[in-house]
């Protein structure tokens, strides 16, 4: 690939000249009420003011060619009912961890466990930003600026300025168990905003476990600063309600030797962005980002656009990008996802792969996959398929006297397996295993 | 057991006919062979007996103990006592043997309205049965024939028949790709389910197996038909001479 034509391709303005509404800006802003901050109030000024230069984004964005803004750009989400019972017994239930309970995005401290153990500091936001000083401060709303380039994300800024609360978590050892976020939803029409800061010191090591959903419409950040040879598994796992609309957002700083590994399940919601800005700024450090989708467009609209962009900044640094996505009953699916080379990262490893299974032919996946290279000894690829179910290996389990549905349950679980593949805790991988096939044998699969 | 009659079947989307008026006839506890030349449509036959898509039946009927196997799905077959040994069994990454053969097996009892197998049953029950075939347990825990040589793939074929216990066994070409130990123990592993209410229907290119599972009869195919059907020494003569003569006698 050479580099002019890669720079004429990136000099296109992200978000698009025309005027933008700055009522419906304003307007969002009002449904809000923005706290003042303490510590923080310096960044969500900052914020404020990056948010108000660029503007809601509009559906001819390049940044959001695929993925409609406006539900987003609303003041106010529609009420979603509370349901009455989750179907399911809560992920994780058996393992030792460390529970905190956020409703609509604050937290719960009567129902979260207690926040003291050995090898880490854990706040929450709303409590620690009454003060003026906490070592979060070089942080909170940094890496998401610093994320705004070269493309805009306006929700994380706006994030930042209007964060409600969220968790300010600081590891200085290995702690014995992981951290477990649990969302959980109260109010019908809340508009959730919840904020995390993670700060994994050197050669510390954290499993963060995050489930649950917050809000008629969420939108959430996390900003992961690993240092030097630190490592931070994070696993995400979340079923929505069918109406829900959700934006979520990671920011990760990785230094040198440290390791990223992330894994995201998503089920249902009408409308769901996730976004991933991760920069790799020492060598030998190791960045993989996985996630498996699954969605009906049968019970509500169902749209999945995961926007991925990987920063090569060092030398023998490794990341890889897996994203798959099951789609049925006109569901969509999207992935937009970049790895960026910078000049002197030499001995790069980038690997990217976004595939969808199509259980029908109204549903669709949209990829964009991109590589933008300034070094010339890396070694980089992508790939985009797009496919329907084997019928072979269909025929092959039916033929063994396995039920036309349970025998496709067993091949969405083998589509799906490469990203579960990311989740390196065997235990770990084994429950959201477990949990993804209860989900596809309950709901069928017409 | 098995009775064929007469049977023509096409391409569901191309107009190209494959089984042209096709007739066989299984009894209970019988072994037969078939043997034919490539593309004389041995695999076509063994996919439309078990419910492969993509077939349509013109004419003709195939029943298992007179039921009307046609009209099933691939499922029903299995669970009324059909199974095929895939001429190339397939690969399902990220799905556990194990688990998939615990499926079909508690699948095909719940149908037949019979109580589940419990794990540790299962457990015992394909230990011992991967041991007699010499198939390396850590071979049962990786994913459905991911990884397997051509020759562990068509053991474990047999290894599933040997759990899965149908009354009729229908093996495409299970002997090609084994080496001469492997043979012997796909051979002993099918001698074993010999019984007075078992059948095979063996289809094989070669005389090697048919001289380890004594066939009671065997059928020469050709153009989507059986066109000779004799004893063992058919499948001796088709060794020493090839189909040339036997086909053009045949007409
Ligand atoms: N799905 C298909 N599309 C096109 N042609 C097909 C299809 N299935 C079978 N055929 C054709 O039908 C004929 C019979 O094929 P089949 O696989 O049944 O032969 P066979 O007797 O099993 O051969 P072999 O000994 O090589 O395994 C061949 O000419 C084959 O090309
Ligand atoms: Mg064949």
């Amino acid at each position: 690939m050479s580099e002019a034509a890669v720079q004429t391709k990136d000099v296109t303005p992200q978000v698009s000249g025309a005027p933008k509404p700055v009522d419906a800006l304003q307007a969002r802003l009002d449904a809000l009420s923005l706290p003042k901050g303490g510590f923080t109030a310096g960044a969500r000024a900052d914020a404020l003011a990056r948010l108000r230069e660029m503007g809601l984004p509009g559906p001819r964005d390049e940044y959001w060619r695929y993925t409609d803004p406006r539900p987003f750009n609303a003041p106010v989400p529609q009420p979603i009912p509370i349901e009455a019972r989750e179907p399911d017994s809560p992920l994780f239930l058996d393992l030792p961890r460390l529970t905190l309970v956020f409703v609509d995005g604050a937290f719960d401290a009567a129902e979260s466990d207690d926040l003291s153990l050995e090898g880490i500091e854990i706040d929450t936001l709303a409590q620690a930003d009454t003060g003026a000083d906490h070592w979060a401060k070089g942080l909170y709303g940094v890496l998401e600026a610093s994320g705004q380039n070269p493309v805009k994300r306006p929700f994380a800024a706006l994030n930042t300025a209007a964060a409600q609360d969220g968790v300010l978590i600081r590891v200085t050892a290995k702690p014995s168990r992981p951290v477990h976020i649990i969302h959980r939803r109260a109010r019908e029409d809340a508009d959730a905003t919840w904020h995390h800061v993670i700060r994994v010191e050197e050669g510390a090591e954290l499993t963060l476990l995050e489930t649950g959903m917050a809000g008629a419409r969420s939108n959430g950040v996390i900003e992961a600063d690993l240092a030097k040879g630190a490592r931070l598994h994070y696993i995400a796992a979340k079923r929505a309600g069918h109406q829900k609309l959700g934006n979520a957002h990671l920011f990760a700083r990785v230094a040198a030797e440290a390791q990223l590994k992330s894994f995201a399940l998503s089920v249902n919601g009408t409308l769901m962005r996730h976004e991933a800005f991760i920069d790799i700024t020492g060598d030998d450090a190791v960045a993989h980002i996985a996630a498996a989708v699954l969605g009906d467009g049968n019970v509500g609209a169902f749209h999945h656009d995961d926007t991925v962009f990987v920063t090569h900044g060092a030398e023998r640094c490794e990341s890889r990008q897996v994203f798959k996505k099951v789609l049925k009953n006109g569901a969509e699916g999207v992935f937009q996802g970049k790895i960026l080379v910078k000049p002197g990262a030499q001995k790069t490893d980038g690997y990217q792969i976004s595939q969808a299974l199509l259980l029908d032919e109204r549903s669709q996946f949209l990829a964009k996959p991109e590589l933008e290279i300034y070094a010339d000894d890396v070694q980089c690829s992508h790939g985009s398929t797009t496919g329907a179910l084997d019928e072979t290996a269909l025929f092959y389990l039916r033929s063994r006297g396995v039920p036309r549905d349970r025998a496709i349950v067993f091949l969405v679980l083998s589509f799906l397996a490469d990203a579960l593949e990311e989740i390196e805790d065997e235990v770990l991988r084994g429950q959201i295993n477990d949990r993804l096939e209860a989900w596809l044998t309950r709901h069928g699969n017409q | 057991m098995l009775k064929i009659n007469n049977l023509h079947v096409k391409l569901e989307e191309e107009d190209k006919q494959i089984l042209k008026g096709l007739s066989l006839e299984v009894p209970a506890g019988q072994v037969h062979a078939i043997m034919g030349p490539n593309g004389s449509g041995k695999s076509t036959l063994s996919y439309v007996l078990s419910g492969r898509d993509g077939y349509e039946v013109t004419e003709g009927e195939a029943t298992m103990d007179g039921e009307d196997l046609l009209e099933m799905e691939p499922e029903e077959r299995a669970a009324a006592g059909l199974f095929l040994a895939f001429q190339y069994p397939v690969e399902i990454p990220g799905v556990g043997n194990m688990t998939f053969l615990r499926t079909a097996v508690n699948a095909q009892r719940k149908a037949r309205g019979q109580e589940e197998i419990s794990s540790g049953e299962f457990l015992k029950a394909i230990r011992a049965k991967a041991a007699e075939l010499q198939i390396d347990a850590e071979m049962l825990k990786r994913p459905v024939n991911v990884g397997f040589s051509g020759g562990e793939k068509k053991r474990n074929e047999i290894l599933q028949m040997a759990m899965l216990e149908p009354r009729m066994c229908i093996m495409d070409e299970t002997d090609s790709g084994l080496d001469v130990d492997a043979m012997r123990l796909v051979a002993d592993g099918v001698n074993a389910l010999r019984s007075p209410d078992r059948s095979f229907l063996v289809i094989t290119h070669y005389q090697r197996l048919l001289n380890h599972i004594q066939p009671d009869v065997v059928h020469i195919m050709s153009n989507g038909r059986i066109v000779k059907t004799g004893g063992p020494d058919l499948a001796l003569q088709v060794e020493d001479e090839g189909y040339g003569d036997l086909l053009a006698e045949a007409g």
